[in-house]
């Protein structure tokens, strides 16, 4: 961008002259109504009502409660966020209400108020001054700014703090006392007034900012105020006074650059953008006020006009001082208006209020009464006659026109292709309009509701963002959902391909997911061999002995074949034989004297107590058929010298129900001496090979033998149980309780015998097929 | 002899600009239907379901298929008139049997009667309810549309739909309630 050099600036007002802005009107000042009597500190008023939010940017978040008595400057509210300023007391007194209360804004709407009884004593609370500010760091005097409450009071009411605390250098630090608006002097009566204080308040932003250059910039029509600030700046050279063409709107932010350093602040852009920084003079005594008085922002000059006053003067009027307070001081003629009738604000930007009780702001300069005849009311509107005046008069450059016509068409988006947001609502153009149409009138409402679809589009988009990010987040707890099954599905599978392999390396891939799941696989077991058990047909009878020791050797076999089909036969078949296995043995130890052996009885007692404790868990039952297997293997180191021995022995005393229990465990004794004759060397992993390769082929049928197994062993069981006698039984018993043994694990051990025994058979059945 | 010398220009020339425009369909290829997107943009995004559809993404991909225009109660004439600006046809009246255009409103949950059943956290379409099962719940009032969605799966009827409360900072210059001379613009000089 190019714009003057800053050299170039100061040598053209070092010359005395001035740039100019397009456009401009020249109305009626009207200001001598108020601008000759002095500044006047009107009485206290009954109530005081404080609006939270007096300025642009968010509210604070009230501090006091209702009933709190407050001091005079007490912070009443708390900044929440960068762009809030605090506000406080106006004087001494009690906390009445803090309730929504009609503000000093055109819709006449309500917003939150802290309304103040004063007590009339005017006790002023703590007041922390920083007389020697140019000893504290820059931050703390931007927050003692901040925390006084100070926003912008030409009347847009920018947040002071966030203006002084830029980190862009700045060329220009220039001082608004232009006060363009017609009727309006507490700008001049405050310069002419309290110019040492206003001096005061440029030397703290001297020292905050440390611009290059200083202006002073006061209208033509104001060479009182001139005069006053230039006493008070005398000593100063960088504080350069500059008297500037009277033309309405020259106190405007953009205007007043462009009067003195024709520069254009770009659109959507802030001065700062070119170099400069611009206070109002009320601003700067309030920061005088805050930095050396340590006295927050709670008074203002407000003057009060227009024709329908008696008094027209200023008032040093505290913030929340109800309009109707200070038009009875400055005696309100009723009679010379036709209907009540008070503009906050010029002629030209200012806007009607709704209400008397509308207390005084911030950013309230001026409060217009004027006479029936003063301003012109009412509809007089007529069709625009596109004479283009109002383009004349326009110190944006815009088409007025143009943006009249869409305006008013509603046709928004072409408004702002016409740059309606460049608009500063001066007025100047429905001020020369021979149709009266009321121009700005229309830009505003098309301004409010440019903005309220902007807001609604942005709302909108948030609700389409949630909105989406729910379906998303629907679609993905779908979706793991899923995967969870899946993937649980997946590790049933796999334990069960794992079988016996389990035990060794790839126990890992088992994890506590897993654990329930065996959990539930087990419960399923037991139930099914219980169901088994009940429907089981007594009358399938046992072979004899010998071909049940050599079938159940088959059986295992088929056992962990059955294990790895389905994790629920698996575990059933598993736990089953590890049981079998235990009976078995603990049968063989009460057979002392046929099966030399005594070994394996505690041995065997571990095993039984393991697989009942551990009846739910894959694992154990693993370690257990492992323990088994490793006694059957001592056992076969035993019996390896004699395994015919031990068949006719068994065969001898096939005679009583105990011997057949017995002959039994002789006979897994024998299976199991065979197994491990057969596979001295070899041991564990190649059984795991064997049932894994086995478990592939045959796991189906292997599965419906074993049940079918299951069945005729239950038979075989009961029918057992039924011959046993009375003593021997009890013998049973004491073995069963030896092996820690409850009813119920008795019951299971039974069921888990017959199983494996039927199985035995079953295999027996399948091997003399083969043969 | 002349017309082969045509037939096979024409015929390269044919060959040629086939091949152009089989390139350009793969290399300018438009993912989704734009008009989609347009509509979308246009609707107010309640996701109300109000015009039968689940949400105003479905119901603007009906409309690009040639759905009618007039079913969003939410969005109302403006919404409808923009849709025929967009389509590119007549603008037609609300349909009634969606729903009436209704002043802006948001979910309020009367707070001791909530028994925390969390029905009206799941029916709400842009999570714009706060609670936990058994405790009260709430409604982020920013975040609402005022679809009413939450109102029926209510089980102890302790929502109600409350109109937006108009503050300075949405209200907007309404020349039929305001009259134009209201704001001071011109003096007699």
């Amino acid at each position: 961008m190019t714009y003057p050099s800053f050299e170039k600036i100061i040598d053209t007002l070092d010359a005395g002259k001035q740039f100019s802005f397009p456009g401009g009107v020249h109305p009626d000042d009207k200001k001598s109504l108020s601008n000759v009597s002095p500044i006047k500190t009107p009485s206290l008023p009954q109530l005081i009502t404080l609006p939270l939010r007096q300025h642009v940017g968010s509210e604070g978040a009230c501090c006091v409660n209702v009933g709190d008595y407050v001091y005079k400057g007490q912070v009443l509210s708390q900044a929440t966020t960068p762009y809030s300023v605090p506000i406080h007391a106006p004087t001494s007194g009690d906390v009445v209400a803090i309730a929504p209360h009609v503000v000093a804004h055109p819709s006449g709407l309500t917003e939150m108020c802290v309304t103040i009884k004063p007590d009339g004593k005017d006790t002023w609370g703590v007041l922390t001054p920083k007389q020697d500010y140019t000893a504290h760091s820059k931050d703390s005097i931007i927050d003692a700014i901040c925390q006084a409450g100070i926003s912008g009071m030409g009347g847009a009411g920018f947040p002071t703090h966030i203006k002084a605390s830029g980190s862009k250098p700045v060329e220009f630090l220039i001082l608004n006392g232009i006060e363009c608006e017609p009727y309006i002097t507490s700008d001049d009566r405050l310069m002419r007034e309290f110019a040492w204080q206003i001096r005061q308040g440029l030397d703290i932003l001297d020292h905050l900012i440390a611009p290059k250059a200083i202006i002073i910039a006061i209208e033509d029509n104001k060479p009182e105020a001139l005069k006053a600030l230039d006493i008070a700046c005398q000593d100063k050279e960088k504080y350069r006074r500059v008297s500037v063409e009277t033309k309405y709107p020259a106190g405007g932010e953009k205007q007043l650059i462009q009067v003195l350093t024709n520069r254009e602040v770009p659109r959507n852009g802030l001065p700062i953008d070119v170099g400069v920084l611009m206070f109002n003079v009320g601003t700067c005594y309030a920061i005088a006020d805050a930095i050396l008085h340590g006295k927050p922002l709670i008074e203002r000059i407000v003057t009060v006009t227009g024709e329908a006053v008696d008094e027209p003067c200023n008032f040093k009027a505290l913030l929340g001082t109800p309009v109707r307070h200070l038009l009875k001081e400055a005696k309100y003629n009723a009679n010379k208006q036709d209907a009540p009738k008070v503009i906050m604000g010029g002629p030209m930007m200012g806007f009607t209020l709704a209400d008397a009780s509308i207390p005084v702001v911030k950013t309230t300069n001026c409060l217009l009464v004027p006479s029936a005849s003063e301003l012109t009311d009412g509809d007089n509107e007529r069709a625009c006659i596109r004479c283009s005046a109002c383009a004349d008069a326009c110190p944006a450059s815009l088409l007025p026109q143009q943006l009249f016509w869409h305006a008013k068409a509603n046709e928004y988006d072409k408004a702002e292709d016409y740059n309606l947001f460049d608009c500063i609502e001066c007025g100047a153009c429905a001020y020369v309009c021979p149709s009266e149409i009321p121009l700005v009138h229309y830009y505003r409402q098309a301004k409010s509701e440019i903005r309220l679809q902007r807001d609604e589009k942005n709302k909108a988009d948030k609700a389409k963002q949630r909105f989406e990010a729910r379906n998303a987040r629907l679609e993905q707890e779908k979706r793991d959902r899923e995967e969870k099954h899946r993937k649980a599905k997946e590790a049933r599978l796999a334990a069960a391909n794992s079988g016996k392999s389990a035990s060794t390396a790839a126990s890992a891939a088992v994890s506590a997911d897993n654990g329930t799941k065996d959990k539930v696989a087990a419960a399923l077991a037991r139930a099914k061999a219980k169901k088994a058990a009940l429907n089981a047909s007594p009358e399938l009878p046992s072979s004899d002995s010998t071909g049940d020791a050599s079938a159940l050797s088959d059986a295992r076999e088929k056992d962990t074949s059955g294990n790895a089909d389905a994790s629920v036969n698996d575990k059933k078949a598993q736990v089953a034989a590890a049981i079998a296995r235990a009976k078995a043995k603990k049968a063989a130890n009460a057979k002392a004297n046929q099966t030399t052996d005594t070994q394996p009885m505690p041995a065997a007692s571990v095993s039984t107590d393991e697989s009942r404790d551990s009846i739910e868990d894959e694992k154990k039952a693993k370690v257990a058929a492992a323990i088994a297997r490793a006694k059957a293997k001592k056992t076969a180191a035993a019996d390896a010298a004699t395994p015919l021995e031990s068949q006719p022995n068994v065969n001898e005393s096939d005679e009583t129900a105990q011997d057949k229990k017995a002959r039994i465990a002789a006979a897994v004794a024998k299976a199991k001496a065979k197994k491990a004759a057969q596979s001295t060397t070899v041991e564990e992993s190649r059984s795991e090979d064997a049932s894994n390769s086995q478990n592939k082929t045959n796991d189906k049928d292997a599965q419906k033998q074993a049940r079918i197994a299951a069945a005729v062993a239950k038979a075989k069981a009961k029918k057992q149980q039924r011959e046993v006698t009375p003593p021997k039984a009890s013998e049973v018993e004491q073995h069963q309780v030896q092996g820690d043994s409850t009813p119920q694990d008795e019951k299971k051990a039974r069921i888990a015998a017959a199983v494996a025994k039927a199985k035995a058979k079953k295999a027996l059945q399948q091997k003399s097929d083969q043969s | 002899m002349s017309i082969s010398f045509a037939v096979i220009a024409i015929g390269v020339l044919a060959l040629i600009f086939g091949l152009i425009l089989g390139y350009a369909s793969i290399r300018f290829k438009v993912e989704s239907d734009p008009l989609v997107e347009q509509i979308d943009e246009v609707l107010p995004q309640t996701q109300c379901g109000q015009c039968g559809y689940p949400g105003c993404r479905p119901y603007a991909e009906a409309i690009a298929n040639g759905d009618e225009i007039n079913k969003c109660p939410p969005g109302g004439e403006s919404t409808i008139k923009k849709l025929a600006d967009l389509m590119g046809v007549e603008p037609k009246p609300l349909d009634g049997a969606h729903g009436e255009e209704d002043v802006k409103k948001v979910a309020y949950i009367r707070e001791d009667e909530c028994i925390g059943c969390t029905k009206c956290i799941q029916a709400c379409p842009v999570d714009a309810i706060l609670g936990a099962a058994k405790h009260m719940h709430t409604v982020l009032t920013d975040e609402c549309t005022g679809c009413d969605l939450c109102v029926d799966p209510c089980p102890v009827d302790c929502i109600d739909m409350v109109p937006l409360v108009q503050t300075t900072s949405t209200w907007k210059w309404d020349f039929s309630v305001t009259p134009k001379g209201d704001i001071p613009i011109k003096m007699v000089s």
